[in-house]
């Protein structure tokens, strides 16, 4: 047992990949624990940034700057009464929330955080992944059907009309990015996520600059498709609350819809990290191969510290301007130990970087390696979940004949086009 | 990657991909089958049919083929499904259950279902002389790479299966246009 826990420590593959079944499920919690974490964060700041976008101030009273409302919805959510309809079909109506948080959970089991942190690689990567997540609209259809309801029905009948048509688009604009990944010396592509990442660095270039503007039109191609993939505004049709209540989860409550929910972030995240990994460079830190002396590294590895340390001093300064009213001093005193907490992980994560400086081989710099490798990753796919609330905030929701021409009039010729003169180009330039 | 790998294989290791997968995944896919046919409902059909697909594309994984089980996934659970829930929810369930469906093509479809049931019988029957006694085994780490040259064939050969997949290609292609001639009523 140690000595397999140990025996991985050593490589440099992913524990799908090198088959120790203990660390895959240390991999599984920790990637679990961290979505759910990060749809909690999405949830406050999702509330909080579509506030100030409407000159609102949004979660103010669960806690300093409503810091602890997700906690608080979520209690609350938990403890709300679930209604089964009773026309209903039980069992379908039971087990559709649970299709969808499988096909958006099942999907991290290949999305590389690094050129190891990921739970497995596999041959199929990118493949596996349009699949599953494919397979979420099947819960959100059978939700629509099973509540035996007119909104819910007609919900789940537009999102999976949206869904299928979208898929097509995507997947093309996925392929002219495969397409990419074949322009190496031996002229072999690869669906493997990592080995997508990988292409990218050994050609010098993200897919998004790469044969401009090709590579950036199939990318926007992509960031279109993906947010009606996800039944985001502008293209939340599904659940377009003017005309259908809640669509296709209307008659869900309490647990169950909370579940929706968190299929529904944790989709958005998946479907942010394809962008990422597909034309973004993945785990890359920005220009790898240009700047690649020891002291770029050690510059660039600072970064997630003082990301932290900037979050600590944006806390504090909020501490600092409570008003001074005997009101707000629980307050107060709460986000100071916050800020406190993140200017702690911000001093570790730099002790880190300073001390994997030292040595290429050391633990210190494994350490800092990995951590470079996530943050850059994450960092990639947070500036997309901050462009989902920005466009819910900015843009009409489409009409459903307007969102079926975009789909099949506009997307689909345009990234055929871009396939087409991409193997064009691909061939004349190799 | 590829170096790590081999040393990871070389270092001993069991497959993963035991006979107990293989009995699950089977019983999976049988009992999902015959709820397919027994259930009244056409969305519990459609739903067990799904569960039926997904556990064969888990058998194309123990067979070594990750490719055809990720085009399973993709086409038939995450495609085709959807469609067949889309269509099943359209049309007026609570009525058709209740008229006889197909009841003159009967004798057809019980000729077919011989038809079947004795080509089962005979290959159950012949055994194992009917297949090769050897599988190609495709390494896992370019398992789409290989079926790749063997559809197109490697650097300006043409692949084994070229003629085979254009046909079929094709054979979709023109269904593709049935489809669109049928809905259309004017052209």
């Amino acid at each position: 047992m140690v000595a397999s826990f140990m025996s991985y420590l050593g490589s440099r593959v992913s524990p799908g990949v090198a088959g120790n079944q203990l660390w895959v499920l240390i991999y599984v919690l920790i990637i679990f624990a961290g979505v759910s974490v990060a749809v909690i964060c999405m949830n406050w700041i999702e509330r909080k940034a579509l506030a100030h976008f409407q000159v609102r101030l949004g979660p103010m009273r669960v806690g300093p700057h409503g810091l602890l409302q997700p906690i608080a919805d979520a209690l609350k959510l938990m403890l709300k009464e679930d209604i089964i309809p009773a026309e209903a079909d039980q069992f379908v109506f039971w087990v559709a929330p649970l299709i969808g948080l499988l096909a958006s959970f099942t999907v991290y089991t290949v999305i590389p955080f690094g050129p190891s942190q990921a739970v497995s690689d596999m041959n199929i990567g990118i493949l596996f992944m349009l699949g599953v997540s494919s397979l979420g609209v099947l819960g959100i259809v059978v939700a629509g059907w099973a509540s035996n309801s007119h909104y819910p029905l007609i919900g789940a009948l537009r999102s999976s009309a949206q869904m299928v048509s979208y898929e097509v688009a995507m997947g093309l604009a996925v392929v002219s990015a495969i397409l990419m990944t074949s322009l190496n010396e031996k002229g072999t592509g690869t669906l493997s996520m990592i080995g997508i990442v990988q292409a990218q660095q050994q050609q010098g270039v993200w897919f998004i600059f790469k044969f401009f503007p090709l590579g950036l039109i199939a990318f926007a191609i992509f960031a279109i498709a993906m947010i009606a993939e996800v039944n985001r505004a502008p293209f939340d049709l599904a659940e377009a609350e003017s005309e259908l209540t809640a669509g296709f989860h209307t008659e869900y409550s309490g647990l169950r819809w909370s579940l929706f929910m968190l299929a529904e972030y944790a989709a958005m995240i998946a479907v942010s990290s394809i962008a990422v990994t597909l034309w973004l460079g993945g785990w890359m830190r920005p220009f790898p191969n240009l700047l690649h002396a020891p002291a770029w590294d050690f510059i660039f590895s600072l970064f997630p510290g003082l990301t932290f340390g900037g979050l600590a001093a944006i806390a504090f300064i909020g501490a600092a301007r409570m008003p001074a009213h005997s009101f707000f001093r629980i307050q107060r005193i709460g986000l100071a130990v916050f800020a406190a907490l993140l200017g702690f992980i911000a001093l570790l994560l730099l002790v880190i970087a300073i001390a994997g400086r030292s040595s290429d081989t050391s633990l210190a710099a494994r350490v800092n390696e990995g951590i470079d490798y996530v943050y850059w990753f994450v960092l990639k796919v947070a500036v997309f979940m901050y462009l989902f609330i920005w466009y819910r905030a900015t843009w009409p929701r489409y009409r459903f004949d307007q969102l079926m021409k975009v789909g099949w009039k506009v997307l689909l010729p345009i990234s055929l086009g871009v396939l087409i003169v991409t193997a064009i180009v691909g061939v004349i330039f190799s | 990657m590829n170096s790590g790998l081999n040393s990871a294989i070389n270092a001993g290791m069991a497959p993963v991909a035991t006979p107990w997968f293989f009995y699950a995944l089977a019983g999976v896919a049988v009992v999902s089958g015959v709820l397919v046919i027994t259930r009244r409902n056409a969305v519990h059909s459609a739903l067990a049919l799904i569960v039926t697909l997904l556990a064969v594309s888990g058998l194309y994984l123990m067979l070594y083929a990750p490719f055809v089980a990720g085009v399973q996934i993709i086409v038939y659970a995450g495609g085709i499904m959807v469609l067949f829930l889309f269509v099943i929810m359209l049309v007026n369930i609570e009525r058709s259950s209740k008229e006889r469906t197909f009841n003159r093509m009967w004798p057809a479809g019980l000729a077919a279902a011989c038809a079947l049931l004795a080509l089962f019988v005979s290959a159950i029957a012949k055994g194992k002389a009917l297949f090769p006694d050897r599988m190609m085994m495709l390494p896992e780490s370019s398992n789409t790479q290989q079926i790749a040259a063997m559809l197109y064939g490697e650097a300006g050969k043409m692949g084994q299966y070229t003629f085979a997949f254009e046909i079929a290609s094709l054979l979709l292609l023109v269904a593709i246009l049935g489809a669109v001639i049928m809905t259309k009523k004017k052209i």
